[in-house]
């Protein structure tokens, strides 16, 4: 009668003490590598529109006339295929998550630089 | 990898299969296409020997079951009968468009339909 | 003769991990026969080819299942790779199968800790669970998904791993064959699991073939049938034999993951000592045409895809058949003649994946 075969694991697990780690109050740290969102550097992007071709899942606008880059958190699936594409190479991939919310969020990048003054006056 | 494909009509089936299974083949998996017609491939394996037999047909011909012979074929040909509307006749186990519960009858003939 | 009653096993069972409908007619609480109903996860991913180009088709290909994701983005990669006819470097095909095989350990450790929860072996659940946390970390760590990869693209992979994460790797994969060793005696010899799995469900090597199963159900029975021998990726360079149980019963199946897991771990460190330098992606250019059907070994069984390309960028067809769905006809034969209460184990030992088999 072989009953007692886990007395060897349970006595490790009292003096180790609880594995996980005690969410929210202290959260693990990400890695370098872990997909987490996407950023984008409005001043290099020349809103070519490539990465709203290639999304798979339509998360990203693109409007050239109003040099707004949008892109909507809930749908994008941060598969990187945006990053790879862009020829300027303004867009990256963060480490941190997008926190969970309760309604779909759209961020919005506007570049509302103006071209120098010398032209305008 | 080896895989043959080889071309049959719809009433050479019954003897392919008995063929096939005489000679210790496994029926692996039967897929559909509908694209100008319905396009069926019987996949067989026998120690990596991957034999495929299509058969091309319309979508009003009908084509025999090969169940009595295979009797695990019933999900496949309930699934393909039930997606893509396809006339199976003399089915051992036939579950009359219940296994999958769509609302939709024939969802993947639907595209025909409309172009 | 004894009364007949039809008790449904519902879409919702504490036992199950996904959906799945079986009508049970018993006689005086034997099951005399099981009629199957699926559809409830249903979200029809082949016809998605229709709006999807095939590089954005990647990602839904990979999304049809969260365990055995990685193969399916594989499969499908190598069916495209094989119509263009591209040759993808070697070491993207051994970085391909180091995922490869972590990925079937963790479904197996996966497996092992919800067949414990069914005989209500609450411990051992949460301790296989918190080995798998160790592979999901090497995953994190690599790929940047602890479930869904991402990796896996036509014409190599995406992200390198270097020398000194993967000599990591082979500490963290002697660390877990310590502790595995220590839960397989518990899952081998404990006379608890023994009386629950012995003899239980029965399948002899002549039905098991007749009956199309596939995977280590069938390998549980005594037929050898491993796509992997074939040699696709780095197979051909690896040296291992499929494993085999003869006496056919849920017992046996048990045993027979259990040694996966152990071949597995020998075949990460086969492939980290001999993985060559180079690059990892290869540039493929224009579209494919023609059709192709790639056969993989994923942990559950054999898997087959058939792409049909006609020179757009759009295909005309994905087909996958997966190995529960194979699987499904000797599980309805296993289950004529057992008593009530085995139902769930039974259910359990074929690994049922529902998405997988519903797309």
């Amino acid at each position: 009668m072989h009953i007692l075969s886990m007395t060897k694991t349970l006595f490790k697990n009292i003096i180790h003490g609880p594995y996980t780690v005690l969410y929210p109050i202290k959260k693990k740290p990400n890695y370098a590598r872990t997909r987490g969102s996407i950023n984008n550097d409005i001043n290099t992007c020349i809103f070519c529109g490539i990465c709203e071709r290639r999304c798979p899942t339509g998360a990203i606008k693109v409007e050239k006339a109003d040099r707004k880059w949008s892109i909507e958190r809930m749908q994008c699936v941060q598969c990187g295929y945006c990053v790879e594409v862009c020829p300027k190479k303004c867009l990256n991939m963060n480490n941190q998550y997008t926190a969970p919310s309760s309604k779909k969020t759209r961020d919005e990048y506007v570049d509302a630089r103006v071209s120098d003054n010398a032209k305008n006056n | 990898m080896e895989q043959t494909i080889k071309k049959i009509s719809s009433n050479d089936l019954l003897n392919e299969t008995n063929l096939m299974k005489n000679s210790g083949y496994r029926l692996v998996a039967i897929s559909c296409t509908n694209k100008d017609g319905i396009e069926l491939t019987y996949s067989f394996d026998k120690d990596f020997d991957f034999i495929n037999l299509r058969i091309n047909m319309d979508y009003d011909a009908e084509i025999e079951s090969i169940n009595y012979m295979f009797p695990y074929a019933f999900l496949y040909e309930n699934e393909i009968k039930e997606l893509f509307g396809v006339k199976i006749v003399n089915m051992t186990l036939d579950f009359k468009d219940n296994l999958y519960r769509i609302s939709v009858k024939t969802p993947f003939n639907m595209k025909k339909e409309s172009e | 003769m004894g009364e007949r009653t039809v008790i449904p096993f519902g879409p919702q069972h504490p036992v199950l991990p996904e959906p799945i409908h079986l009508d049970l007619v018993l006689e005086d609480e034997v099951v005399i026969e099981a009629i199957p109903q699926i559809g409830y996860v249903h979200r029809g991913l082949e016809k998605l080819v229709e709006k999807k180009d095939f590089k954005q088709y990647t990602y839904v290909a990979e999304r049809i299942c969260g365990i055995c994701s990685f193969m399916h983005g594989m499969g499908y990669c190598m069916s495209v790779e094989s119509i263009m006819d591209v040759e993808i470097p070697e070491r993207a095909k051994f970085l391909r199968t180091i995922w490869a095989e972590l990925s079937r350990m963790h479904s197996h450790i996966l497996w092992l800790g919800l067949t414990a929860d069914a005989f209500g072996f609450d411990s051992l659940f949460m301790h296989s669970w918190r080995l798998r946390e160790m592979i999901l970390d090497i995953f994190e760590q690599t790929t940047g998904g602890r479930v869904i990869f991402s990796v896996c693209d036509i014409g190599g992979v995406r992200k390198d791993i270097d020398q000194e994460t993967l000599n990591m790797i082979v500490d963290v994969m002697n660390n877990i064959e310590k502790e595995l060793k220590g839960l397989s005696d518990v899952f081998l010899n404990d006379s608890t699991v023994k009386s629950r799995t012995v003899g239980v469900g029965v399948l002899s090597k002549q039905q098991a073939f007749d009956l199309g199963a596939i995977g280590p159900m069938t390998r549980a029975s005594g037929n050898a049938i491993d796509m992997r021998t074939e040699g696709y990726a780095a197979y051909d360079k690896l040296k291992f034999e499929p494993i085999i149980a003869t006496q056919g019963d849920s017992y046996a199946r048990i045993v027979v993951r259990i040694k996966e897991i152990f071949q597995s771990i020998d075949l990460i460190k086969q492939c980290i000592s001999i993985i060559p330098e180079g690059d990892i992606i290869v540039k493929i250019k224009g579209n494919p045409n023609g059709e192709y059907f790639t056969r993989l070994e994923q942990p559950r069984g054999e898997v087959i895809y058939y792409v049909k390309a006609n020179g757009t960028s759009f295909l005309d067809r994905v087909r996958v058949r997966t190995p529960t769905f194979a699987n499904i006809p000797a599980l309805l034969e296993t289950l004529k003649g057992c008593a009530l209460a085995d139902v769930p184990i039974l259910i359990l030992t074929i690994d049922p994946c529902i998405s997988c088999t519903e797309r």
